[in-house]
Formats: C-alpha cells, structure tokens, sequence
C-alpha cells in the first residue's frame, strides 16, 4: 500500500455544549491519486470530516498529516492554497471576471502575471469552455453547469495535488450532472488528483468512487472498500440498509461487457444460400444462428423453424439484429439492450463493427449468482 | 409669476448672503456624512461576526433616531455651547443609523458560500473582508450613506435653533418676520435651495455609486 496523502490520525471534533462529538475518533488515510469517496445519511459528519482535512473547523484532538507532515497546528490559509476546495453552491466570485475567479489562488501565491494568464486559459479548456467567450464574463451570466465547471477550474488553479469535493454536483439537474460526472472521470484520468469528494447519493458514490466510505454517525466508518466489494459484500446491516435494495443491480455499472464469458453462438457467413445454412446448424446441433455478411458484421437472427416455413431468401428469414454492444459497455447496458430483444441474447461487436460473439442474460444471471457466492467464501 | 419675480430679485440681492448660509449647510452634510460614516462603517466591521454587539449598536443608534431633533439639538448647549458643535453632534448621532443598518445589511447579505470558499482557498480574514465581503456589501452601504447625507440636508434647518447656521437661516427669519415683505421669499429661499442641494448630492452620490459598483454585481 502506497504512503497515504492525507492522513486522519485518531481526529475528533465536539462542539462545546454538545455532549456527543460530530466526529469520534477518525483513522483515514487517502492514497494518492485516487477517489475517495465519503458517503451517509445526512448529519453523519462527513461534510466536517472534509473541513477538517483542509482545517476549515480544527480538530479538538487528533493529527491531520499531510505529505508526510503534520499540518494540525500550521497556517491553515497556507495548507488551503495546497488543496482544492469545490462545494455544492460554488460560490464563484460574483464581482470578478471567470478569469479572475479563477487566477484567485494563484494571484495569492503570486505568481507572475504571464503566467497566471496562460493557466487560466489552460484550465478554461481543462473544463471545456473557450477562454475567448467566457474568460472576461461575470459569474451571473453563466448556467449552473458552466458555473460548476468553473468552479472546478478555480479549485484547480494552482495545480494542487488534493481536491476536496462537497457534494459538487449536488444542485445540478440529473442530465447535466450525469455529464459532468462523466467530464470529471475523464479529467481526472488525465489528472491523477487525489481526490476526497463528499455525497449523500450511493449512486453518485459508486460512479465516482475508487474507494467508498461508508459513514454512520460521529463520522464512524462503517465500510471502506471498493465499491464493487461494498455492492457484493456489505460489512453489516447498516450498509445494506443504506445501499438499498438495488445493490445487486448497481454492480452492473461497474463491470463491463469484456469482463463475461460470450457465448460462441452458431455463424453462417454469407454469400450462403438457405440449404447450406440448414446443414451447417444441423451438424452444430443448433436452431438458432447468426448470419453474418462477408466483412463478419452481423445482420440477422436466423433459426430453423424460420428458414423451413417460408422460402423467402436468406436476407429476409429471421429477424433484424438491431442492438449490438460493445465490450466498453457496462453489464448494465448488455441488460437493457437484452431486455429489448425477445430472445435474452444480444450480439457483441468491436469497435469496427465486426461480430466477437454474444451476451445471454443467462450468462448473466450467473456472473450476477457467482459473485454473490463467491465474495462470502472469500 | 410675480412671486417668482420678487423671489429672484431677493435672491439676486443678497448672493453673497445665500452663497455662505448655503456653504454652511454642505459643511454639515460632508462633516456629519464623513464622520457617521467611518464610525457606522467600522462599527458595522467590527460586529459582523459577532450578533450581540451587532444588535446592540444598532438598537443604541435607533435610539438616536427616536429623540425629537428640537431635544437633541439643544441637550448638549450644557457641554459644548451654541453654534455649530451642538448641531454637527446631534446631526452626527442621527446620520449613524441609516449608515450602519446597511452596513450590517450588506456585510450579511453577501452569499455565504462566496466567504465559504474564499477562506477554503485560503484568503485570509482580511482579504475576505477587504477583497470579497466589502466590494459586495458597498452598493447597500452607499446606498445607507446617500440616506445619511439627504437627512441631514434636511434636519440641519435646525441648527438655527442653536445659532449653527445653515440655509434653516433664511427659514427661521422668514417665518419670525411674516407676512412682512421679503418674508415668504426668504422661506422660499431656505426651502428651494435645501431641495436643490439634496438633489445635487443624490445625483452625485449615485454617480459615485456607478463608478465605484464592481461590474458582474451592478
């Protein structure tokens, strides 16, 4: 295990005149280069537990060690210029330009002008907004996803190596969020930030998260795993309750097409005229097959009953194949494209559209049991 | 129309007279205005993370604003005696409140999360205050000193009352001389002029405004 950025040794914050402390007792190392993510129910502590990592509330006890220094008792605005700090409402600047939004930490750290200029550009086109349109423009004229985008630019412009997110994309509306989270998985895969980001939403979590913390009251972690081991294998009732009931179903979207076994179904390529293709699926003991044209790009269902009841030409028995996956794609699309087709079996292509085999919602159902089995014995 | 005629040849009479009574009265408005406004403006500062004292100046200013002028220019002749202090101390204590209500005001209505990640990027206390807060809160501040400054233009006529000069001059001889000629055009003189005046600073002060307004926020 690699040395942790961030690291929470034994961290409690109480509040005076409040018996219980908000947070008790936390041990939290974040690895770096990875997606943290915290995640609970509402006044689980998970948003003070951020704050404590950039100090914005100082820990009553406890050590805050970051790059190997402990960082509890030095100047916080100076540990705060070394980390990113992005929150739910933003909270842009509304008397200065995007330009200048975003030079804020920079301009602290005084850089020199030229400079500042040339990263406020860059990080404009990080976050896929033209510096030409939107450099000069004031917070007021922008949508809330190009305001968030430019909030994450702001967080970004000293190039820090730590981004702490609270619930970044909380006050989005679901369809630009979904493309915002997917921006920001791109971003950072360029990136590599260390990054610990806040959510109330498991979805969210899985989607975003290489790790998950999952946090019951005073900030106790519950579980912290993977979210493909949080999904298969909660720690306790707890976590189950709180990755409800479609836990299972949420694994899909972590596991791609690639990673089952395809089904060799039965091909018969063309120029093929119907006898051939009845003896070929006869020998192969099958009565369902794929018909696939000279370049191996599929293009229909073929079976026995279809081609013997009429004496129509091989193009027009069977049916038209009209989804096809890819192995990019998550179990969760092969599910839905598989559910559309009447036969529970959808064909899988590569990327230029050339048949590799197929995907059963059998094959599926099995990945989906043996990895519920599996990750008890294990 | 003869009234007017007879108003401008009083007026035209006595230009030196009116020029320095007038000269007075925007000696008060740019010494009360002035000196209100650092004391409402720093006290506004000083209490904006702190709701008791902030509460506490602002009901010890409403206090002020509650006492009859009449009473408020003639308690402290006792201490300081006759003129212009007595008038410049009471025309003071009136022009804090509006001031300081909206410096509060504007200090509190700024966004929090905008001072929220200003201080998680690491600004200091007094580079939120001075770089974010105060630019922010400034066009509501203004707007309280444009109040101050068109108050005391009007109760500075009281001054008179305690020989502290001031256009209340011409008011007060009209009013002890009536219906004598030149009485009512020198009422008319006090009154004009003080509605002239106010609306030169209220144009002037918006102007101000304008220029001094951050853009994104106008």
């Amino acid at each position: 295990m690699p040395e942790p950025l961030i690291d929470l040794q034994d961290v409690t914050k109480s509040y005076p005149g409040v018996e219980e402390p908000a947070v008790k007792s936390l041990n939290l190392a974040v690895e770096p280069g990875e997606i943290l993510v915290l995640v609970g129910p509402s006044g689980c502590g998970k948003s003070t537990t951020l704050r404590l990592i950039n100090r914005m509330i100082q820990p009553t006890s406890g050590r805050i060690i970051y790059e190997g220094q402990d960082v509890t008792k030095s100047d916080p605005n100076e540990l705060r210029r070394r980390m990113g700090y992005v929150i739910q409402q933003i909270g842009l600047f509304p008397h200065r330009t995007i330009a200048e939004n975003i030079a804020t930490v920079p301009k602290l750290l005084k850089w020199p002008k030229k400079r500042i200029r040339e990263r406020v550009d860059e990080l404009l086109e990080i976050v896929s907004m033209d510096p030409s349109i939107y450099r000069d423009r004031y917070p007021s004229e922008l949508s809330g996803g190009q305001a968030q985008r430019v909030g994450v630019a702001r967080a970004l412009g000293a190039d820090p190596d730590v981004l702490l997110m609270d619930e970044p994309f909380g006050a989005i509306d679901p369809i630009t969020r979904d493309r915002l989270q997917n921006e920001f998985l791109r971003l950072q895969a360029e990136l590599k930030k260390t990054i610990v980001f806040v959510t109330h939403d498991i979805d969210e979590a899985v989607k975003m998260g290489d790790r998950i913390a999952i946090l019951r009251d005073q900030s106790e972690i519950a579980q912290l795993d993977k979210p493909e081991v949080i999904l298969t294998d909660p720690a306790d009732e707890f976590v189950e309750n709180f990755l409800g009931s479609g836990a299972v179903l949420k694994t899909l979207t972590l596991r791609r097409v690639r990673d089952i076994d395809l089904d060799p179904m039965v091909t018969v390529k063309q120029p093929v005229h119907r006898g051939q293709a009845l003896a070929e699926m006869n020998t192969a003991n099958t009565t369902t097959a794929v018909l696939l044209d000279e370049q191996d790009h599929p293009l229909r269902w073929i079976d026995e009953r279809a081609l013997n009841s009429s004496t129509s030409s091989l193009d027009r028995a069977g049916r038209p194949i009209t989804v096809q996956l890819q192995p990019e794609d998550t179990l969760q699309d092969a599910l839905s494209a598989m559910l559309q087709t009447s036969s529970g079996m959808s064909v899988v292509v590569d990327g230029r559209g050339k048949y590799l085999g197929c995907c059963t919602i059998e094959s599926l159902a099995g990945l989906l049991l043996n990895q519920g089995n599996g990750s008890e014995h294990s | 129309m003869d009234g007017i005629v007879n108003w401008w040849d009083y007026l035209s009479s006595r230009w030196d007279l009116v020029g320095a009574t007038l000269m007075e009265t925007i000696i008060y408005v740019v010494t009360v205005t002035v000196s209100a406004g650092v004391l409402a403006i720093v006290t506004g500062i000083l209490t904006r993370n702190r709701p008791f004292a902030k509460e506490m100046s602002l009901a010890i200013a409403s206090v002020f604003l509650t006492i009859p002028s009449l009473a408020l220019f003639t308690i402290f002749i006792p201490l300081v005696g006759l003129g212009f202090a007595p008038s410049f101390i009471a025309l003071f204590l009136y022009a804090i409140l509006p001031i300081l209500r909206n410096t509060v005001t504007g200090l509190d209505s700024v966004d929090p999360s905008v001072l929220e990640s200003a201080r998680g990027m690491g600004l200091t206390k007094s580079q939120v205050l001075l770089q974010v807060q105060l630019p922010l809160a400034w066009p509501v501040m203004l707007a309280g000193i444009r109040v101050a400054a068109l108050l005391t233009v009007g109760i500075s006529a009281i001054a008179t009352l305690v020989a502290g000069g001031g256009l209340g001059d011409f008011i007060k001889s009209g009013l002890a001389r009536l219906p004598l000629p030149n009485s009512l055009e020198a009422i008319w003189t006090g009154v004009i002029l003080s509605l002239a005046l106010a609306f030169t600073i209220d144009v002037l002060l918006r102007l101000l405004g304008r220029v001094t307004t951050p853009a994104g926020v106008r």
